[in-house]
């Protein structure tokens, strides 16, 4: 498949697929609260509607940032679906998410400036895992090119389990959902406001969900790599992981951010760390020979 | 072009003590600006095309330059000996004495080895030398205005020392560019002295007492330091070793790893490691300008040129691993430490030695990604970090603070110099500027060596984000108009700002051809390879492309104010008419603030940097106690 066509084919399909996903969370999480949900397209009508709302902002620079946030974002994504370097990826994202914690900072709301002071330290609590997981793969495959991950001779998920697992916790906070919600409230009405996106109204909002789409399907298509060897299972897998996140998100309250931060980091030392120490020294000891 | 060499190391020295003679501040300014071009004409003359790798030719004999070295160094330590009298502080004569006791015999007794090369010049020496000279260069002339309005307008009551004090700057790059092409290792320990001294003086400027204290850590580390390279030499030279550098890197690893590992840890208190930070920390007392010297373009970079120079015997061994975890220990807790504290200087501080942990660690690994990382490295970070500090500099000159919190409005104070701090940081830690860029490759190194170590990179990778975004989102915010402060800088002060911004933009766009031209060809030849490609096409290309997104940025700003509708913030409560109040729960009327987050009650900074001297200690114990045994 040539790479314009695999851009083409993500540039169109992230979003839907993101949207859908939306949709599909907030029946299922509806289910769970016993009530009936609204529409599967609602996350589409929403966008929709906030586009056509009125831009307001409290300072004119604001919305510059929100659009580079949305621009990098989708150009992660499309780096790690064109199969270009895991790495770079990360650092890719890290930079959105960087924008987007800058534009909250812009806007110069004590609403907004302590989601961004919050969503800075969730970066930092899941920055080591995901990197973590660079590693992981690395040492299995030998590479940090996502086309040559995907068809690598080794089921990583079998390698890295621990790993796995940390990712998984981390993914939690990069989905925004509870008990890490704590940088961008999904309820107003708390003491968080909405947080990051306190100051954000009308088309930069709709943008802000827009990228928030795309990065998901990123999202699962890392989880998607570590079961890379069978396309059916890695699907399931990923369906499987996203049902899990849902009911992570419905069963728990919101934790402190110190919580967040240390255990983050305590999963990362124990099971990411660990996962790592483990594989080397098979390697070391010649137990394990990977290809 | 080679026969530049010579001059370009002895030109600073003569400017020095000419600077030195010359009381009056009228001749100065002039004198300072020849200097200044000299030393940047000097180094970019040298980085032309078809750099040889030949045997230089000096004007007078090598022996003669060798005795004269021999004067200056038994001055040195009779003037040492003064210190620690003057001081009371015994240590500095007893380091002193040790050096003098180690080297004398040898020098004395006729155990001359024979050295075929005192000079050389390679492509490392060229792109350390473009470092002293071009970043050195203008540090330099920020100074001229720096010190008069410091003089002038801040400490009126101070001692007025800047002949003494540009002649010392002149002198420092004199040493930087001597170490730097010696290839002789008695002359590079010979420059290496004068680099301590210059900073104790330098650090020492102020003359109260936390700077003198502060000065005098700074000698007794750097003189342990000395002492390392000294015990280094006497053990070369009684061994019948090669007292040669690139012999040194060329003889069988088992002869010569004990004066190797003493080298690396001689390099590691000039790079200020871990448990030897202290020095650096200590040495922000200073003016400004002399932070910017020590902290990108001379000392601290001595230290790593040095272990980066020796990587190449430190590869595989069980020193190198030694070093690699003092590196990677220095670069976690120094980064885990600049989160906890609001004084911008102190932040910088500690981002260098975190840095500087980065390249000690890519040193000790000795591979050659590891070396190709670690030179990409000290590039980026000199002229970012350079930039960072004279920046910090005005500002705190026009706002009489250093506080990052009292940064905040910054953009509208002094929209100028915020820009450029924020392109200071930006290269510090930002995809796909220069340090992300080393950064990955230090990563790939580290994963095709030891693995473990990666566990360092990622948590200190993490405090690293925290802190910088912190400080620049700080400077974003905006709640009330502020008054434009941004007068009176000095034409000097934004010659050297605009050209280092220039420069830390630059370099990440010109990276691809750094490399090629410079690096590659360094690492191929140290390593004996063939083919050596460092980052693939790919992979530069995709760097080139977020780049050039991220510069489109400032276009963004040609819609600034259109199409929106501007109101207040949202504030919890009835908003006032300025926005930065609101009307609470029973009619009172209540102020709205926002303050950074430090963590300073999860992370201790003392605690962190004890634990971490402890642990770091330990494992120079065993490094010095491996490498005793074998």
């Amino acid at each position: 498949m040539s790479l314009l066509l695999r851009i083409l084919i993500y540039l169109v399909a992230a979003p839907l697929l993101g949207g859908l996903l939306a949709g599909i969370d907030r029946r299922i999480s509806a289910r769970m609260q016993a009530r009936l949900g609204p529409p599967l397209m609602q996350p589409f009508y929403d966008v929709a509607k906030l586009w056509c709302k009125e831009p307001l902002v409290v300072r004119r620079s604001q919305n510059f940032y929100i659009l580079f946030f949305f621009v990098l974002t989708v150009f992660t994504g499309a780096l790690f679906f064109c199969g270009s370097d895991l790495l770079l990826v990360f650092f890719a994202l890290t930079l959105s998410g960087i924008f987007f914690v800058l534009g909250a900072f812009k806007a110069s709301s004590p609403y907004s400036f302590v989601g961004a002071s919050r969503e800075l330290i969730q970066m930092m609590a899941y920055e080591p895992i995901v990197l973590l997981t660079a590693v992981g793969l690395y040492m299995v495959t030998h590479t940090f090119s996502v086309d040559q991950i995907a068809v690598g001779t080794h089921m990583p998920i079998l390698l890295l389990p621990g790993v796995f697992i940390a990712l998984m916790y981390a993914m939690e906070m990069k989905f925004r959902k509870s008990p890490f919600d704590l940088a961008a409230s999904h309820h107003a009405h708390q003491e968080l406001v909405r947080g990051l996106t306190t100051e954000f109204a009308g088309p930069t909002l709709a943008l802000i969900e827009i990228a928030h789409w795309y990065e998901n399907v990123m999202l699962l298509g890392w989880l998607f790599l570590f079961f890379s060897m069978h396309w059916t299972l890695g699907l399931a897998a990923c369906a499987v992981c996203f049902f899990l996140l849902l009911v992570v998100d419905n069963v728990c309250g919101r934790v402190k951010w110190l919580f967040a931060l240390r255990s983050a980091w305590i999963m990362t030392l124990v099971l990411g760390c660990g996962n790592i120490l483990v594989l080397w020294l098979l390697q070391v000891f010649g137990i394990l020979k990977l290809s | 072009m080679v026969g530049l060499i010579p001059l370009l190391v002895a030109f600073p020295f003569v400017l020095g003590l000419v600077l030195l003679v010359t009381g009056s501040n009228r001749v100065r300014r002039p004198l300072v600006g020849v200097g200044v071009i000299g030393v940047i004409v000097g180094s970019l003359a040298l980085a032309m095309p078809g750099v040889p790798d030949s045997v230089m030719q000096l004007p007078v004999s090598p022996e003669a330059v060798s005795k004269g070295m021999l004067v200056i160094e038994a001055v040195i330590t009779l003037y040492l000996l003064g210190v620690s009298v003057r001081t009371r502080q015994p240590l500095i004569a007893l380091m002193a004495l040790a050096q003098a006791g180690l080297l004398l015999p040898m020098e004395l007794g006729g155990h001359h080895a024979e050295v075929a090369r005192n000079l050389v010049i390679d492509q490392f020496s060229v792109i350390l030398a473009l470092i002293i000279g071009v970043v050195g260069g203008l540090i330099c002339l920020y100074a001229v205005d720096y010190m008069q309005e410091f003089h002038v307008h801040h400490h009126p009551e101070m001692h007025d020392g800047r002949r003494s004090f540009f002649a010392i700057l002149f002198i420092f790059l004199g040493a930087m560019f001597g170490l730097v092409f010696s290839n002789n290792l008695i002359w590079i320990y010979f420059f290496w002295e004068i680099t301590t001294l210059c900073s104790f003086w330098l650090i020492g400027y102020k003359g109260t007492d936390e700077s003198k204290r502060n000065a005098q850590r700074a000698l007794l580390l750097n003189l342990t330091g000395g002492l390392g390279f000294a015990g280094a030499l006497f053990l070369l030279v009684s061994h019948g070793g090669p007292v040669e550098l690139d012999q040194l890197v060329l003889a069988k690893p088992a002869l010569v790893l004990l004066p190797v590992a003493l080298l690396a840890f001689a390099g590691m208190t000039k790079s200020a490691q871990l448990p030897f930070s202290s020095w650096l920390l200590g040495a922000m007392v200073a003016p400004t300008p002399v932070s910017a010297l020590l902290h990108s373009s001379t000392m601290v970079n001595a230290g790593v040129y040095l272990v980066l120079r020796v990587a190449p015997v430190l590869q595989g061994t069980v020193a190198g691993i030694l070093v690699a975890l003092v590196g990677a220990l220095t670069f976690l807790v120094a980064s885990l430490a600049a989160i906890t504290t609001s004084d911008a200087k102190k932040v910088l501080a500690y981002s260098t030695i975190a840095n500087l942990g980065l390249i000690v660690l890519c040193g000790g690994i000795g591979t050659h990604e590891a070396v190709w990382a670690g030179i990409l490295l000290i590039v980026f970070h000199a002229i970012a970090k350079g930039l960072l500090f004279l920046c910090v500099g005005v500002i705190e000159h026009k706002l009489h603070s250093r506080n990052i919190d009292d940064m905040s409005g910054l953009i509208l104070k002094m929209p100028r110099l915020s820009v450029m701090l924020q392109i200071g940081m930006a290269g510090m830690f930002l995809a796909p500027f220069g340090m992300l860029i080393s950064k990955y490759a230090v990563l790939k190194a580290v994963l095709d060596s030891l693995p473990l170590l990666a566990i360092f990179i990622v948590f200190g990778s993490a405090a690293t984000l925290f802190f910088w975004i912190k400080w620049m989102g700080g400077l974003l915010v905006v709640t009330h108009p502020h008054d434009n402060v941004e007068k009176n800088i000095g034409w000097g002060k934004w010659t050297a700002l605009y050209s280092l911004s220039a420069m830390t933009f630059g370099t990440c766009m010109l990276f691809p051809l750094l490399s090629k031209y410079l690096i590659e060809p360094y690492v191929k030849t140290q390593y004996h390879l063939a083919q050596f490609t460092a980052m693939s096409d790919g992979n530069i290309i995709i760097m080139v492309i977020m780049l050039a997104l991220v510069s489109l940025f400032p276009l963004s700003f040609i819609n600034y104010g259109r199409n929106v509708k501007v109101i207040d913030p949202y504030l919890g409560g009835a908003n006032r008419d300025n926005g930065i109040q609101f009307t609470g729960a029973a009619g009172t009327v209540r102020d709205m603030s926002m303050q950074n987050y430090y963590l300073a009650d999860v992370l201790h900074e003392d605690k962190m940097m004890r634990a971490g001297v402890i642990f770091a200690c330990v494992l120079l114990a065993g490094l010095l106690l491996k490498v005793v045994c074998s």
